[in-house]
């Protein structure tokens, strides 16, 4: 437990009278089960589960050079968002490692162009500082916006029948087609509109980290105790359930998606870490990295990394970020990320390992768990995919 | 939650049945079992083994965690429970109970093993 004093979110004193075991996240105290993770997990991934999301970093982003900024100060293609919808990107360094991973939102319309940069809170900070520094000669503002906002999140098959039992309206936008989009079903995959929900403003999203169907919903603090208990009671015939961040975790490594810390870090860039392609080169304009992760590009192409592959126990021993991977005596690899899979009933990982030991099926194959050598299965990532 | 009064604790959270010739019952409490989370695996002494009082003997594996299984007496191993070998979930659904990890022959004890009043204090602590 940390000695300085830990953030709550708005959902704090809710949290504690559910029973919720709380933990030390990023200097928030978030909760980190209520009762069984696994029958959390279980819950997104058959029905429904509600998660407090609220120590995730909001910056906003306005001005008639939004886009230019974002263009320059991250890897991807921000001008090309369109109204409503979401991207996945990342902020490099000058010299191409990874600040952190982001959902960028394309608000506003064409004629008052608005971003909504959510970054881990772990990296809120300096992402934020990168941001402003990164401002310097564009017509554009940068606003912390972390205090404005609590982000619940519904998530699961269930999750789109939920939110519809909240009457839910979404402020027209226009669709591919030209078409306003007005309910949940013309909100696809990755897209975000203002509107409300059980009477309160909302962004609300159709994003998430779990590998299901699911919506995030930021809303202004004040706002969150009256919304989660007007989920919680709409979701309760569809057995929705309170979910804490130890089962995020296992849903987005069954769903192969990195966590900022365990697979990205300032000391891979993008193409090191396999993520490459969310690198735009062929964008407007220079951009804060671009030199180095050039050369990455290059390196990589000729010289294969290290890549991100799953790893299944045959054994019952749980891998942990940090083991060594191991084949024919010798080091090739190390575990990112691991924990027991409630979805498969085995351990499992993600790893960073030789490119020759990367094809699935990779034969002799183990993990160093504390000393003893134990038998993995190289597989293709993501561990799980929903049924569309 | 509550600590059965006829057993026995250590402060890392074990407890121990009274002898019955001898042979005592070794698990871990329910506060222990709750710190942890969903136990996925349970490495366990083997029969025969000889464990000594505050040394480890074993671990036990969750979610988030691995945790060091610590033997609160010292003796020899003589039934260990291939029950929660198989489905280590019995560790959180009944841990004074179907949850018990093995038996001992106890040849010495500590003295400081708490009794439930002193264990309650210990983890209110």
């Amino acid at each position: 437990m940390s000695s300085t004093e830990l953030r709550r979110t708005a959902l704090d004193e809710l949290h504690r009278s559910l029973g919720a075991t709380m933990t030390d996240f990023a200097g928030w105290d978030m909760p980190l089960r209520y009762g069984s993770e696994r029958d959390e997990h279980n819950a997104v991934r058959t029905r429904a589960g509600l998660f407090d999301l609220s120590h995730m970093g909001e910056i906003t982003v306005t001005g008639p050079q939004a886009a230019a900024l974002l263009d320059h100060a991250l890897v991807g293609n921000i001008g090309s968002i369109k109204p409503g919808r979401a991207r996945y990107t990342m902020i490099c360094r000058e010299d191409g490692g990874i600040l952190d991973d982001l959902i960028v939102y394309r608000l506003g319309e064409a004629e008052a162009p608005e971003y909504l940069v959510v970054a881990n809170a772990s990296n809120a900070q300096a992402v934020l500082d990168a941001l402003v520094e990164r401002s310097a000669g564009f017509d554009a503002e940068v606003r912390d916006d972390r205090d404005a906002y609590a982000l619940l999140a519904v998530q699961g098959p269930e999750s789109a029948g939920i939110l519809k039992g909240l009457s839910p309206k979404l402020s027209a936008s226009l669709d591919q087609g030209g078409a306003p989009i007005t309910d949940l079903e013309g909100l696809k995959y990755y897209s975000g509109l203002p509107g409300t929900v059980a009477g309160v403003p909302a962004l609300i999203a159709r994003t998430g980290y779990t590998g299901e169907d699911g919506f995030e919903l930021f809303v202004k603090p004040e706002h969150a105790v009256g919304l989660w208990q007007a989920l919680t009671e709409a979701g309760a015939g569809a057995g929705l359930v309170p979910c804490g961040l130890s089962c995020r975790d296992t849903l987005r490594l069954e769903a192969g998606m990195p966590l900022y810390g365990n697979e990205l870090s300032t000391s891979l860039t993008p193409f090191d870490a396999g993520f490459g392609r969310v690198v735009k080169f062929e964008k407007e304009g220079d951009f804060v990295g671009r030199a180095a992760l050039a050369e990455a590009a290059a390196r990589t192409e000729q010289n294969p990394p290290r890549v991100l592959v799953g790893l299944v126990a045959e054994g019952r021993r749980v891998p942990r970020a940090g083991y060594a991977v191991v084949a024919g005596g010798e080091v090739i690899g190390e575990v990112t990320s691991g924990a027991p899979s409630p979805t498969l009933g085995k351990p499992i990982a993600m790893a960073y390992v030789d490119a020759a030991h990367a094809a699935p099926g990779t034969a002799g194959v183990t993990v160093d768990i504390r000393g003893s050598q134990e038998p993995y299965e190289v597989v293709a990532l993501p561990f799980y995919k929903r049924q569309k | 939650m509550s600590n059965p009064q006829q057993l026995r604790y250590s402060k890392e959270h074990e407890w121990l049945s009274a002898a019955e010739d001898g042979v005592s019952t070794i698990g871990i409490t329910e506060h222990a079992a709750n710190a942890l989370g969903d136990v996925v695996f349970v490495q366990l002494p083997e029969v025969g083994d000889s464990v000594t009082a505050g040394e480890t003997c074993g671990e036990l594996e969750s979610t988030k965690s691995v945790s060091d299984l610590y033997c609160p007496v010292s003796g020899e191993v003589t039934e260990i429970n291939e029950d929660v070998v198989n489905d280590p979930s019995l560790v959180n659904s009944a841990p004074f109970e179907g949850g018990w990890l093995f038996k001992v022959r106890i040849t010495d004890e500590p003295a400081d093993l708490l009794t439930a009043a002193e264990y309650d204090a210990h983890i209110a602590g």
